[in-house]
């Protein structure tokens, strides 16, 4: 077998077989030119930074580690740069921007919104809540991250059921669960603001605006192989994805089970954004935003609006990231870039698609 | 092939269905037949599943589906709902393909098999024009044929209609009876609402007339579609009249114009106008 007809195979055992009328050749280029993208920026970001060190010097650190060279030969401070600062704070940018832009595509399929996003079910004012008890009470609540997360998952899990009926969870009352939840945790944390002394004040309002300012391989290690094993059970996904966004009824007659794969969707999306949201904080717009970009693009097919949803936040958020870091000598935390670059993109979306997208 | 027997079901304490049992034979396509509120689309979706019944059985092929799973259930029985606008302007191709779910198998499932029965289906239904447009902006006649292309590729013995043609104009209302007739004519079996008497009355070889939550009358369309029936679920709205050795059901109040010969055009008498003038002026 031929390099060409084993791809070919590969594309056929993914369902991408080409039949007249089905045309997804498109589709698939458009998917490997967003992989090419979001690694040209990967590779331009990490040459950009305050501290100004040559192209090649960059890329030579790089590649020493990739190929287990001789580290010790290389200048200490560009490989501290370079290897401990500027690559995980990439690549946990990528993880967390594709993270969020996942669960905003799952989301949104589920509860049949395209205005949905993956803060809905009250799980970033439950992190929020989390990160604040571990910045006031530093000797009870040990780590900000982990009980960002706990906190998180919590008020998702109380919203999940509190909307419980009668063994269904009707998309309606998920949501307004997911909006009373949501409003108890952000009252909680506007106590803990109110008590708190004024540096931890200063630092549950940072925490909120969401930053990598603090990105390490830690991280990186923890977060990352959490989104890739939560991408590949989605994008496994991605058809009955577009069942259940046909609505529960008809989903049951096609023979998707809405209560099982909303469980199982939801359970994957949620906590893959409850752990994005512990390690760098509330980032908003990416979740609402990518999927939409990716829809107009590729189309509503989620098995193709996943994983271009994955690539295009991942772009998305090295994209903010890097001007967050560069723009201004001290750094201006991501979350209020990524907002005032996303509010034209809606407006635009608002004034020129509104039928389309809005329906 | 599709026995229903002995259904109850309450929302709440209201009883909506007391006692429904009716049967439908392979091949058949029966006309479920009833006035608003009558249990119809409860009835509907306790043969689903939607809702669970709390007393009675439904029985596909001698089986008793209350043991099938979600999966098993959809590659027994097809549902084309009333048209509707889901939010996601999904392709009519990817919509129609949306009936081999139940088929599916593997990473992502859909196979070249599945793609071309759902091509054959849209070309069975003669529109495979609009296998490239959006769903959600096809008109309402245009969808309800999807949604039956989609019925279709999901290949099932049974299909389920909820008042497939409610929406319609009379060419398309005509031309979705057609097409279930020629359906019915391939061997399947099914079942579809309809308010109308008169295309229960032309195209469905059996008729399940529901009235209050039970089964009024059971049979083929030229026993049932009698006057004394239509009686019992509309009171004195309607008549039966035979032209040309068809039968009509028409309002009662038009038949008794033909009969006495008056004008075509009905003359409303004054004193609803001058009433309905003075309560205006009142408030």
């Amino acid at each position: 077998m031929t390099e060409s007809t084993g791809f070919r195979q590969l594309l056929i055992n993914l369902g991408y077989d080409p039949v007249d009328g089905f045309g997804d050749g498109r589709k698939i280029a458009v998917l490997a030119a967003l992989a090419l993208l979001l690694f040209i920026t990967a590779c331009i970001a990490v040459v950009m930074g305050a501290y100004n060190i040559t192209i090649t010097d960059v890329y030579r650190t790089i590649l020493v580690h990739l190929t287990f060279g001789d580290i010790t030969a290389l200048p200490k401070l560009h490989n501290t740069i370079i290897w401990d600062i500027r690559v995980p704070r990439i690549i946990l940018a990528i993880s967390v921007g594709g993270a969020l832009a996942i669960a905003g595509a799952v989301f949104q399929g589920v509860f049949r919104n395209p205005l949905v996003e993956p803060y809905i079910l009250g799980v970033s004012s439950g992190a929020a809540f989390g990160a604040a008890l571990g910045i006031v009470f530093p000797a009870i609540f040990f780590s900000i991250q982990f009980f960002a997360f706990v906190f998180g998952a919590l008020a998702v899990t109380l919203a999940y059921i509190l909307a419980r009926v009668r063994g269904e969870t009707p998309t309606i009352t998920l949501i307004l669960a997911g909006v009373i939840i949501g409003s108890i945790f952000a009252a909680l944390v506007s106590l803990l603001k109110y008590t708190a002394n004024d540096t931890a004040l200063r630092e549950i309002v940072f925490w909120l605006m969401g930053g990598f300012y603090y990105a390490t391989w830690n991280d990186v290690l923890l977060l990352t192989p959490a989104v890739i094993v939560s991408f590949v059970v989605l994008w496994a996904l991605g058809w009955k994805l577009n069942i259940l966004s046909m609505g529960d009824e008809e989903a049951r007659t096609l023979g998707v089970n809405p209560e099982k794969y909303k469980f199982v969707v939801i359970a994957f999306a949620t906590a893959i954004t409850a752990f994005a949201v512990s390690l760098v904080g509330i980032i908003a717009w990416v979740g609402l935003m990518m999927p939409h970009a990716s829809r107009m693009i590729l189309g509503p097919d989620n098995r193709f609006v996943i994983p271009a949803s994955l690539m295009m936040g991942g772009c998305y958020l090295i994209l903010c990231d890097t001007l967050a870091r560069t723009l201004t000598t001290a750094e201006i935390p991501v979350g209020i870039l990524t907002s005032i670059l996303g509010a034209p993109y809606l407006c635009y979306l608002l004034r020129n698609k509104g039928r389309a997208v809005f329906g | 092939m599709l026995q229903v027997q002995d259904i109850h079901f309450k929302y709440g304490d209201f009883p909506v269905l007391s006692g429904v049992s009716f049967s439908v034979g392979e091949g058949e396509l029966c006309g479920l037949f009833g006035p608003n509120g009558s249990g119809k689309t409860t009835l509907f979706k306790c043969c689903l599943r939607f809702l669970r019944a709390e007393k009675g059985t439904v029985r596909i092929c001698g089986e008793d589906t209350s043991a099938h799973s979600v999966e098993q259930l959809a590659k027994v029985i097809a549902y084309v709902p009333q048209e509707h606008k889901p939010p996601f302007p999904y392709l009519v191709r990817e919509v129609v393909l949306m009936g081999r779910t139940p088929h599916l198998g593997g990473f992502f499932g859909v196979k070249r098999r599945d793609k071309e029965i759902a091509m054959n289906a849209l070309a069975a239904l003669d529109i495979t024009e609009f296998a490239d447009r959006p769903y959600n902006q096809l008109s309402g006649g245009q969808r309800q044929m999807v949604l039956m292309a989609r019925a279709i590729a999901q290949d099932t013995p049974i299909l389920f209609l909820d008042e497939p043609t409610s929406a319609l104009d009379f060419q398309n209302q005509m031309r979705i009876w057609k097409i279930m007739r020629d359906v019915a004519e391939d061997g399947k079996t099914l079942l579809a609402c309809s308010h109308d008497p008169n295309h229960v009355a032309w195209f469905c070889d059996r008729v399940v007339v529901v009235g209050e939550g039970a089964v009024v009358a059971e049979g083929e369309p030229a026993d049932v579609i009698s006057e004394s029936v239509l009686e019992k679920i509309y009171r004195d709205a309607c008549a039966v009249r035979s032209f040309e050795g068809m039968r009509m059901v028409m309002p009662r109040c038009v038949a008794e114009r033909c009969a006495t010969g008056r004008s075509a055009v009905p003359q409303y008498e004054n004193p609803t106008a001058v009433m309905r003038v003075s309560a205006d002026a009142e408030s």
